[in-house]
Formats: structure tokens, sequence, C-alpha cells
């Protein structure tokens, strides 16, 4: 079927790389010819917290693993597991705010905005900072701009945390060509592992969220049956439980309240999570805290520790069995188990996942790594490098429209394979009526108020007929993002009827724009500082090379028109070392380079010769 | 659906396919482009216009379109292709959800033959169902009064109720091979209309099983 596409303008196409955007940690990937590969930044690191910090200077930021400190000693300037606020409103996160040690700038509305030292932000730029570091160490690495990416989302995530998350990229300067769901993602990475049909059912348990998904592989096809989740809960909600417990246990022990201080707090929550971490491989583990000149501790036995998140755990087994009734499918017939996410590290959590699906859960898979995997194999499949394999994901949530007496009618419900479409005729009620008000909404209630709003839609420029006779065609559209979109046509003129949609929750597409704007100027910015930075360090590397071969015997040996052009060579590119043109600097670099070729020789010459007579250089 | 009167033309190529059949790819024939899909499920599907549906068949021909269709697979074609890509995938989805599933195939043949299947007023009571409806009546407000002994006759009405229901499942099977049998025309929707009353039995009888669970369940909380 496929014709034959040849390119001939010489370029290989542009690398798409895959995104992990977590709640802790983020993870950027992308398929090598042997492979997914996930990418480390400078210093080896695969995963970057994603933990933002403004710098004191007030304009640049530090992120990952930098920022980590930054969260003790600028607890307000610096900001930890935003995903938790994206494409939320103010009302939503009340409970939040008590364990955050976020502060709500005003006019958050519409969209949230934090306040980040003098500066105030909404989750999505937060994010894109994230975002921004994780494009930065893909193209050191890659030697190329990055400009297109596939993100990954919890499963669950309803259309205002995804138009959320792809307003981050955009603001990054990345086109996300596609937001996938993390535990899809991660049954593509697992699929390439085992390469063989079946039921594999996706536990994952992050940091912030909780997804569960049933798929069916069968011969590359990713055909999800059912997923359900709790964007609410994860590592963070049993943090927080160890943490209100630690903080007034040392408050009391004190006789001093340090639940007040960012810094005590930061510092014990950093305690805690070291405490649950180690409490995955050993028995018995200690909570140890130095704040202000006293010390705290205490022994935590993992006994104890699982009485007291037992709670959290059993909250995630209610969306299992139901996205098991949804898959039609028992226990019994799921073939594997997958586990994603650091949580699923903790023995509770295995050992729930093993009585409820009463099977061994596979564990070969990396877990912090596997969704990033996924994510670069979905961004192969896109590219075209990728062919025999192909994902069908669904809606984890139903969308309906608001009808008479505050009821949810439902278009499309949830676990429709994506892209999904649905109509609906409107009429006018009242005579020369021009206007119809449709709401839009998400969840599986029956009643308006226990829905998600989404957005409100209005037909406008009806053409003014007696009520009942005007017929409006709206067609829902879901893409393959899991975002919505709407257009609607006059039926009885076949007329394209225009729509103007106010989102309830989030950025309008101008307030993105601006953001794109701004951030767009500084990502070019930032990429040619990087290569001249990268320019510089090699031209550094190369003059001090040439300083110490002049104490060789082999310099001598030059003839002076020879040293005085790699002398002239070295002065040249001396003069243009601090200048911000990359390709300056590695031009001179070449001429140094070509220079010295002879040098180089008989350097190599002599250490053959000396190497002869058997004396050491 | 009403076939497409206009003459069809490659909106990449400008060719014009050389017949009927080749009108209603989803691919060009020339130049292999997505063209704009139709929205009828049974053409879309290539399927003949039946009832009866082997379900092992439809999900191989969903997942062979899929590899075909989805934008996954337009990532790097002109921007109107991906656009008929998404539409036609969307097409693709909704059909195999409608086509797979029994009873909303059969109430989307419905109203692709101009019966309104969904908009049958639902408090009619299907006349063979007069006689347990009112008993069950009865129950509810015996329960809802607190007599909590009509508990168990509830369990055994809402048994005999999930057993009707897999009765209608054989009579639509019937049915739909009735419709299969029969010649296109005013023979069809004939069985068109009975089977427009046994989705409607079918309904109601769900409806009921609903309304037995919501009273016990409030009942117990």
């Amino acid at each position: 079927m496929e014709l034959f596409q040849i390119d001939f303008s010489g370029q290989s196409p542009k690398k798409v790389v895959g995104i992990d955007l977590g709640t802790t940690n983020s993870l950027v990937a992308f398929m090598d010819l042997t492979g997914p590969v996930v990418i480390p930044d400078p210093l080896g690191q695969n995963m970057v917290p994603s933990i933002v910090s403004l710098s004191d200077d007030g304009h640049s930021f530090v992120v990952g693993e930098q920022a980590r400190a930054r969260l003790i000693t600028r607890p307000e300037h610096s900001v930890y597991s935003v995903k938790r606020l994206m494409g939320r409103g103010v009302a939503d996160i009340q409970d939040e705010i008590k364990l955050f040690p976020f502060k709500i700038a005003e006019g958050s509305e519409n969209v949230l905005r934090l306040r980040v030292g003098d500066r105030t932000m909404t989750p999505p730029e937060v994010s894109a900072q994230v975002l921004r570091k994780l494009k930065a160490n893909a193209e050191t690495h890659l030697g190329e701009p990055v400009t297109q990416a596939v993100i990954t989302v919890p499963a669950y995530f309803n259309d205002a945390q995804r138009q959320a998350t792809k307003d981050a990229g955009r603001i990054a300067g990345l086109e996300v060509l596609r937001l996938v769901n993390e535990p899809t993602a991660a049954s593509l990475a697992y699929g390439l592992d085992k390469r063989q049909d079946g039921i594999v059912a996706v536990y994952d348990f992050g940091g912030g969220t909780f997804d569960i998904s049933i798929l069916r592989l069968r011969e590359g096809i990713f055909e999800v049956l059912a997923t359900n989740g709790d964007t609410h809960l994860g590592g963070d909600d049993i943090d927080n439980r160890l943490l209100a417990i630690a903080l007034e246990d040392a408050s009391s022990e004190w006789g001093r309240d340090i639940s007040t201080t960012g810094e005590a707090v930061q510092l014990v929550r950093q305690a805690v999570i070291r405490a649950k971490e180690q409490l995955s491989f050993a028995p018995e583990a200690n909570i140890e805290v130095a704040f202000g000149g006293r010390a705290y501790q205490r022994a935590l036995t993992r006994a104890h520790f699982e009485s007291l998140i037992k709670d959290i755990v059993d909250r995630t087994l209610a969306p299992c069995r139901q996205a098991l009734r949804d898959a039609g499918l028992t226990p019994e017939q799921i073939d594997e188990v997958v586990l994603v996410g650091g949580s699923t590290r903790i023995p509770l959590v295995r050992q729930a996942v093993r009585n409820l699906f009463k099977a061994e859960p596979h564990t070969d898979l990396n877990p912090d790594e596997v969704v990033a995997i996924g994510a670069a194999v979905q961004a192969g499949i896109l590219a075209g490098e990728v062919q025999d394999q192909l994902l069908l994901d669904v809606t984890p949530l139903s969308l309906g429209i608001e009808t008479m007496g505050g009821v949810v009618t439902k278009l499309i419900h949830r676990n429709s394979t994506i892209p999904a479409s649905a109509s609906e005729v409107f009429t006018t009620s009242v005579d020369g009526q021009k206007n119809v008000l449709i709401h839009v909404l998400q969840g599986e209630r029956e009643l308006v108020k226990d829905c998600r709003s989404l957005a409100r839609f209005d037909l406008k420029d009806i053409d003014p007929l007696p009520a009942g006779m005007t017929r409006i065609e709206v067609r829902f559209l879901i893409d393959a993002n899991g975002i919505l979109s709407v257009s609607a046509r006059d039926v009885r003129t076949g007329k394209e009827q225009s729509v103007e949609v106010k989102p309830s929750y989030g950025l309008t597409d101008e307030q993105v724009d601006a953001m794109v704007r701004e951030s767009f100027e500084k990502a070019e910015e930032d990429f040619k500082a990087r290569q001249v930075r990268e320019a510089q360090v090699e031209a550094g590397n190369i003059l001090s090379a040439v300083e110490k071969a002049k104490a060789n015997d082999a310099w001598l040996g030059l003839t002076g028109d020879e040293r005085a052009a790699v002398d002239l060579a070295v002065n040249q590119l001396l003069a243009v070392y601090h200048s911000d043109n990359h390709r300056l600097i590695l031009d001179h670099i070449a001429k140094l380079d070509s220079a010295t070729v002879r040098l180089a020789e008989s350097m190599m010459n002599s250490a053959v010769q000396d190497a002869l007579k058997g004396t050491k250089i | 659906m009403s076939e497409p009167t206009e003459e069809h033309q490659c909106w990449n190529c400008g060719e014009h396919p050389p017949s009927q059949k080749a009108a209603r790819s989803l691919f060009c024939q020339f130049c292999n482009s997505l063209q704009a899909p139709s929205p009828d499920y049974y053409r879309f599907f290539g399927l003949n216009k039946t009832l009866a549906i082997d379900p092992e068949n439809l999900q191989r021909t969903f997942y062979q379109m899929s590899r075909l269709l989805h934008p996954d697979r337009y990532g790097r074609r002109p921007e109107r292709e991906r656009q008929y890509s998404l539409e036609a995938t969307a097409i693709l989805n909704d059909g195999y959800r409608t086509l797979k599933d029994p009873v909303r195939r059969a109430e989307y043949v419905l109203n692709e033959n101009g019966f309104r299947a969904a908009e049958q007023r639902s408090s009619e009571v299907p006349p063979e169902l007069l006689e347990e409806v009112f008993e069950l009546n009865m129950m509810l407000d015996e329960l809802k009064s607190g007599d909590d002994s009509v508990i168990e006759q509830l369990g055994d009405a809402r048994q005999r109720f999930l057993s009707m229901l897999s009765g209608i499942d054989g009579e639509l099977e019937t049915a739909f091979r009735g419709h299969d049998g029969a010649p296109e025309g005013d023979a069809r929707l004939k069985v068109l209309t009975s089977i427009r009353a046994i989705l409607h039995r079918r309904r109601y009888i769900q409806n009921l099983i609903g309304e037995v669970d919501r009273q016990l369940a409030s009942r117990n909380a």
C-alpha cells in the first residue's frame, strides 16, 4: 500500500524525543538505531528531579538535582510536585495546599498562579522549566536541536490536565506530537521486552498519581480495553502521612512547633522519604533530622510503616476492580501484571497486587524508566521509525453535556477507543433565538455538580427562526491525545456554525502564545549559549594540548614557518574564544588543528622511536 | 446515509476514480493518499448490511484498518491527510464500538432505516411485562414502607429478569437471521419493526433491574 518515499533533502528527519514528565522525577529518551535509550544529563544521571527553583538573580531557574538543596535553603523560591496542580482550579487543591508549601497568588480564578519568589507562575510554566531542562539534555546528547516530543500523562488525566501538559510543552519550545498515557507507554516497553500476545494489566503507582490499564496485546497492536485511576494518589500521600506524624513527634519532643518553618519541614520530608525508600529493602529504618542545633531520631519498622500506609495502598484496589469490570475480565484472565512507578517498590504494594490479580507481578523492567522508554517507542512510531507496533488507547472519562435539570447526558462513554466522536442535534426553544449555550462535562456521575466542567460552548449567529425550526448538529471529537474539539453545523443549510469555547480551567490560547513567544526567544538564546560553551570547551582542550606539545622535542623539530603558523592559529583562536559565535570558534579550532598536523605527526614518530628504544616518555 | 452524488476527485492528485467501487475506496488509486472518509459504518468496514456479524472477523478488520488509518501513521504527512486520518479513525472506532455490540448494531441499523429506536417512550410498558411490572411495583412499595420480608422476593424477581434478558438475546439472534435472510425492502422493514419491539422490551427490563438494585442499595445504606 505504502508508496516509496525518497527524501532528497539530504537531511535526516528531526529526532522526536519521548518525555516522562513525572510528579517526582522526569526523564527523556529517544529511539537509537538499536532501540529506545534514556538520555542522561551531563553528569550521567537519567532522572531529573521535577523540582524548579527561581535563582537568586530572579531571572533564571535552577532545575533538577541542583534545585533539591534549594527546597531547604530557598523554600519560597522553589516548587516540587507541580504535576498535582496541572489543569486544576483553586477549589480543587484546598487539600493539597495544607501539605505543600505552595503559595497561591492573586488572580487564580481561571488558572492557578503560584508565587515563586517575587514572580507568579502557572503550573504549565513551572513544568515547562523541567521540560526545557530535558530538552537541553537531549540536545547536548544528540548534538542537534530538539523541537518535537511525545509527553506522557497519567491515563486518568482529564481534558484540562492534558491541555495544561500540552501548554507546558509549547511554552518549553516543544511541539507535542502526542500525549501518551503512562501505563500504555509502559506496555509498549513491556511488549518490546516480551514480544508475546496476551492480556496485560499495567499497575502504575507513581509519585502523585495512580493508574491501572488493561490491554490486549495482539500481533503488535496494543489495545487498551479499560483504564481507571486516581490522579491524586501516589508516593506523595505516603510521604505526607509520615511527614505529618514526624513533624508532630519532633515538635512535641523539641517543645516548639516546627510545622510552620519551611526549612524544617523540608528537612523532615527528605528524612521520611529516605526512611520510606530504605524500608523497601530493610526491615527497619531510621528517620533522622538535624535542625537548629537539635537532633531528632526515630526508628521505623516495616510492619509499623505498613500499618500506617495500608489504607493508602488499599485505595488503588477499587480502580483495579472497576477496570476489570469495564474490560469484562476476571483477575484470572490477566496473563501478567506490569509494575510501573517508584511506589511499586514497596513490598506491601506488591503484596496487594499479588492478592488482587492472583499472579506474580512482572518486575523485570526498571519502574522508574519504563514509561520514558515507552514514550521513546511512541516517538519512533510517530516518526515512522517503528512500523510494526500501534497503540489503540481509550478515553478514561465519559464525556457529556448538561441537559434539563442539571443532569449530564453522556455522549462518549469512558473506555471508548480514541479518536472517538459523537454528534448531537440541538434546537432552539424560543422564537428568534440566536445563541445556544452548551456546557460540556467529563465524569461518571449523573449530576452536573458531580462532574468536571470542561468548557462552555456558545453557538452564535444562529438564523433567527421560530422555536424548534433551527437544528444544529454539534460534533464532539476526542483526538488521539484525549483532547476534545467541537464543531457545529446547521442541519438545514449545511453551513458551518461558529463555536466559541470558554475553557473552565486553564490558559487561553493567547496566554499560551505569549508565554511561548517569551520562552522561544529564550530557548534560541539558550541553545546558542550552549553551543558557544561547548565550542569553548573544545577550544580549551586543544589550546592546552598545544601548550603541552611545545615542551616536546618535536616542537623544536618544526621549521620556523611551521612554528609561526601554529602560533598564529593559537592567537587567532584566543581572539575569538570569547565571541558569541560558536561557528567562528569551531572554524579556528579547525585551523589550529590543521596547523598542528606536522607537530602531531612528529610527536607520534618520536613517541614510537622512544618506545622502540625502550625508554619511557 | 445518502450516497455521495457529486463526482469524486482526489484532493491530492486531482484524478477521478475510474469506477464506482474505486470511488468508495479510502485511498486514491493513483497517489495512495487518504481520502475523506464515509460515515457509513457498514460501507466503512466493507460489510454487507446484515445484522449478524462474525465478531472475530470484525476484530481482524478493525486491527487491519487501524494500522492503515491511525493518526500515528500520518505523523509526517500533509495537514489535510492528517485531518482525514483523524476523521477516519474516529469513524473506525465509533463504528467498531457500534458493530461489535449486537444491541448497538441493531439500534444503528434501525436509525439508518428511519426508525427512532432510542426515542420510543421508555415509560410505555411492553404488554408482555404488564403483570411482572405490577407485582414488582407492589414489592418495591412494601420495601419502601420498611417491610424487609420482600427482599428475598425481590432477589427472585431480579433473577427472573436476568433470565428474561438472556432469552431476549436469543430472540434477537433469531430476528437478526430473519432480517438477513429477507429480501431488501418491506420484508426487512417488517423484521426491523419486530426487532425494535424486542429492543424496547430489553431496555425496559434493564431499567427494572437497575431500579431493583437502586432500591436494595438504598435499603442497605
